[in-house]
């Protein structure tokens, strides 16, 4: 061998063993739960479990077993977290990306409110303040409290859809007789649709997973996944919280994937202008 | 002006919103800590420093060590799929890295619960492969689990932006650079560090930010003193009601974020006066 191939190779090999350590690193801790979720048996000193089988899915997934009824729960919140969101965050994109606005720079500050502070104090004088308008232990409550966490990625990801919208498009609509209302309808929106659509299902997901807020606003009469994979965690019952956790990742991954086919450059460029 | 009247109209709702919901709670927390029995005071203070101080301590020490590391590993990921001089190992990483981006926090919680114990995956392959003998390991969860489990989240955002910074980067400069002979480590530390700086530390204070509101892996990974104060907050509401203490903390960490903040303003204002 020469000195030239030897080098090469140990480059290859130096470059395999960090590839390697890495894959380790993400892939372990998901193969762990993964093999939970099959467990029948496992203990101490055992590497694998004794026994596989699908009997803790039975009994999630049994009409008392919380599965389903947390599922159902953490998606009506999901869907209406969405929809509040955006029903807000189409027009408040809209007026922040083509409308002459005072301060407009402030207002889009205005939505990194949640995100520039540790949110787990705010939460906890919600819950407080929502107590008193009887919203503690409703879907209303959870919905609202999701919604504002969300908004930021909905008004953000809106405003730089509209922005990257060709104006051109939107005067020709206007210079042959459409309203302001059917240019929007017809041009502005479905054009800002996919972006639309990208916030959207970051915003489901970002309720979909939500546990803190939910914890002190939602608990424990709101149940929902990431509340059941908590209680199911604390109680050591492993097989239950692994089945819970699978369900959440699931969705989370395939956005991870997904999601630059959603978003496309020239709107992530714009995003927070 | 019907359009500005318009356009306010248009983005009252979505920011009354984050008024009534988000300031107002924000600011009623901050009134709340300096309130006991209906009077203003520090008692709410002075006990959460009695009863915490090592936890206020252990916290921030737990993020900052965290918020180094993601930093760290970060620059490396997005350093090597700049310069990285094999494509299918480049293809390789930037599959690989993403992975956790998405991840909720929960979830990973419980991923290291199971991982990261003493009789988990990591120790029982540890043992199979002989590195160690079955008496030798240790559970990890303890501030080491929060930490892996912090950064383990956490990288694939930063390096997302950091990633992104670079790729915008003029090619040129890297390729002078290379013609001169400089190592690659050596270009990242030198050329291109410093002009991702400013998303780097935006990336790096969010995840600081995000790492003080989590509750739920403290709570699953090590709920035992000494733990974060996020877990005594909870603790403090749901055994105690005790809204004055678990405002003081939670006050403490808005006095974390805005040190961590002020460090990258000041910093960035001495570099911008610096000529650059």
């Amino acid at each position: 061998m020469t000195l030239a191939s030897l080098e090469t190779a140990s480059r290859w090999l130096v470059r395999a063993v960090l590839l390697a350590l890495l894959a380790f690193a993400i892939f372990g801790p998901i193969t762990n739960m993964l093999i939970w979720t099959v467990t029948e048996k496992w203990y101490f000193p055992h590497k694998l479990p004794l026994e596989y089988g699908f009997s803790f899915w039975q009994r999630v997934f049994a009409p008392r077993g919380g599965a389903i009824e947390s599922l159902t729960n953490s998606i009506l919140i999901a869907c209406g977290t969405v929809l509040l969101s955006l029903a807000m965050a189409v027009p408040a994109g809209y007026a922040l990306a083509r409308l002459r606005l005072p301060m407009r720079g402030l207002i889009l500050l205005c939505f990194l409110l949640p995100q520039a502070f540790p949110n787990l104090a705010v939460y906890i004088n919600v819950a407080r303040i929502f107590y008193g308008f009887g919203l503690n232990g409703t879907y209303y409550g959870v919905i609202l409290v999701h919604t504002t966490h969300g908004l930021v990625y909905a008004v953000w990801i809106a405003s730089a859809a509209f922005a990257a919208i060709d104006r051109e498009l939107e005067e020709a609509a206007r210079s042959i007789g459409a309203g302001p209302l059917r240019t929007f309808a017809t041009i502005s929106l479905p054009l800002a649709a996919p972006g639309i659509f990208a916030s959207a299902i970051f915003v489901f997901l970002e309720s979909l997973d939500e546990f803190t807020g939910t914890f002190f606003v939602g608990a424990p009469v709101v149940q929902t996944l990431p509340l059941l994979l908590y209680t199911s965690a604390a109680g050591g019952n492993y097989q239950i919280a692994s089945i819970t956790a699978l369900i959440l990742l699931v969705p989370s991954i395939a956005f991870m994937f997904v999601v630059e086919r959603f978003i496309r450059a020239d709107v992530l460029a714009r995003i927070g202008r | 002006m019907p359009q500005r009247l318009l356009g306010l109209a248009l983005v009252f709702p979505a920011l009354a919103t984050i008024a009534l919901l988000f300031a107002y709670p924000l600011a009623y927390s901050v009134v709340t800590a300096f309130q006991a029995e209906g009077a203003w005071t520090v008692a709410n203070f002075s006990k959460a420093y009695e009863l915490y101080r090592s936890d206020i301590l252990f916290t921030f020490l737990i993020v900052g060590v965290s918020t180094l590391l993601i930093g760290i590993f970060s620059l490396a990921i997005g350093g090597y799929l700049t310069l990285g001089g094999s494509p299918a190992a480049v293809a390789v990483l930037r599959w690989l890295y993403r992975w956790p981006l998405f991840i909720p926090f929960i979830v990973a919680g419980q991923l290291m619960r199971t991982f990261l114990a003493k009789n988990g995956l990591m120790n029982n392959i540890l043992t199979e492969v002989g590195l160690m003998t079955p008496i030798e390991t240790v559970s990890f969860l303890d501030w080491r689990g929060i930490v892996i489990a912090f950064v383990w989240k956490q990288t694939p955002f930063v390096a997302l932006l950091v990633a992104g910074a670079m790729a915008s980067l003029d090619r040129s400069m890297i390729e002078a650079a290379r013609n001169l002979g400089a190592s690659r480590p050596r270009i990242l530390v030198e050329i291109l560090v410093p002009l991702v700086r400013q998303t780097l530390f935006v990336g790096l204070i969010l995840s600081f930010v995000i790492m003080l509101s989590v509750l739920s892996v403290p709570l699953m990974i090590n709920a035992q003193s000494p733990t974060m104060i996020t877990a005594n907050m909870a603790f403090r509401i749901n055994a105690y009601g005790d809204y004055g203490v678990a405002n003081a903390l939670g006050l403490i960490s808005y006095l974390m974020t805005g040190a961590v903040s002020w460090i990258y303003l000041r910093y960035g204002i001495e570099e911008r006066g610096g000529g650059r």
